[in-house]
């Protein structure tokens, strides 16, 4: 036996966490699996456009989506829990995505990644749906087109918080997803050149 | 062998049709592109198909491209629709291209699959798009629109955002996935 792990520190009288394996333990018995299912997200990108390969870059080694336990992409719907529909959504393609939702199983989230997939984006043609939410649920919407990678990951990060908070019950008892934490930046504040004149 | 020299023998061919080439591109300074159209009637459309693609002063053996154009509410145009064949001579290295005009309703053309098989799609496309109906087609469905779809999109008279086919779709809720 190679491995050979301390015995636990109990937690001292103030209730601190004084290891990893303690902070893990205290994790566990405060939410229970729920703590654990939100560091394993199997995410199953359903990238469409553009959005897809900002997905990628996510899940590349400089913003390694690996960091929040994301990085087993599944290409079966079977084998995921989040969803990330990653760019516009057509009038044909929505049944598919609908029956590949469908085919998740509980527990399931969705993410809408992206101007496209929430509201059509500049595709306002005959053909694009205009967002994906008018004929499927979703948790979380991403703003940005594309979404930066901080976006997806922020984006992941409320998933974990919706998880930790509505835990194990299933999609239909959860109802609505949780507000996106983060602002995007107002055009001004970005510099001379950006925004529209008052 | 030139382009002059294929349209001299589609002519001497078909004289009964009355073959103009026109350029496709006139610039300001007088000079054109060097590219030319022939408008050729639709029933006429398989014999001078066949015999472009056979005859070895032309020898159109690739269909590079077939589209149509809607010409409603175009200034000048007599017809509601052109569909257009881009023709290209691999042997001889020229082009040429071929419109043939059809009205509403019912705009039908024949099928040239029976020439140059990669048609197959490409008529497919715009019967989906534009509603001509290609007779003779031996696969003849949507290949772009879902096969639900009743419109023909690129029709100038389709509004952009469609008749509500985008909003009409079944919806999946937490409860029923």
């Amino acid at each position: 036996m190679g491995l050979t792990i301390a015995e636990p520190a109990t937690a001292g009288a103030a209730g601190f966490s004084v290891t990893r394996l303690d902070y893990a333990l205290d994790m566990i018995k405060k939410h229970g699996v729920n703590w654990c299912r939100k560091h394993s997200l199997w995410p199953l990108p359903f990238a469409t456009a553009c959005c897809g390969i900002e997905f990628m870059a996510t899940a590349a080694s400089r913003y390694d989506i690996a960091r929040f336990g994301s990085e087993r992409p599944s290409f079966s719907p079977r084998q995921a829990d989040l969803m990330i529909v990653a760019g516009r959504v057509v009038v044909k393609m929505l049944p598919v995505l609908q029956r590949v939702y469908m085919q998740m199983t509980e527990p399931k989230w969705v993410i809408s990644m992206g101007a496209c997939a929430s509201t059509g984006g500049v595709f306002d043609t005959y053909a694009v749906v205009q967002g994906i939410d008018q004929f499927m649920p979703v948790d979380v919407y991403l703003p940005g087109c594309p979404p930066r990678p901080e976006t997806v990951l922020e984006g992941l990060m409320a998933i974990q918080r919706i998880v930790l908070e509505h835990g194990v019950r299933s999609s239909a008892e959860r109802g609505g997803g949780l507000q996106l934490a983060i602002q995007p930046p107002q055009m001004a504040s970005l510099g001379p050149g950006f925004g529209y004149p008052n | 062998m030139t382009l002059n020299d294929a349209i001299e023998a589609l002519k001497e061919r078909f004289p009964d049709l009355g073959v103009q080439p026109r350029p496709l591109i006139r610039y300001p300074d007088g000079r054109d592109s060097g590219q030319f159209w022939v408008r050729v009637p639709a029933e006429r459309l398989l014999d001078v198909c066949r015999f472009l693609h056979d005859d070895p002063r032309t020898k159109f053996e690739m269909l590079c491209d077939l589209t149509c154009v809607d010409y409603l509410n175009f200034p000048d145009a007599e017809d509601r629709f052109g569909v257009v064949y881009s023709l290209l001579s691999l042997t001889h290295n020229h082009r040429l291209w071929l419109k043939v005009f059809v009205n509403d309703p019912q705009p039908t053309v024949p099928s040239v699959t029976g020439v140059w098989k990669g048609a197959n799609w490409m008529e497919r496309e715009v019967y989906d798009l534009f509603g001509i109906t290609f007779t003779g087609h031996p696969d003849p469905r949507r290949i772009l629109c879902p096969d639900w779809f009743d419109c023909h999109p690129l029709r100038k008279d389709y509004p952009l955002t469609g008749r509500g086919e985008r909003e009409s779709l079944p919806v999946v809720t937490r409860e029923s996935a």
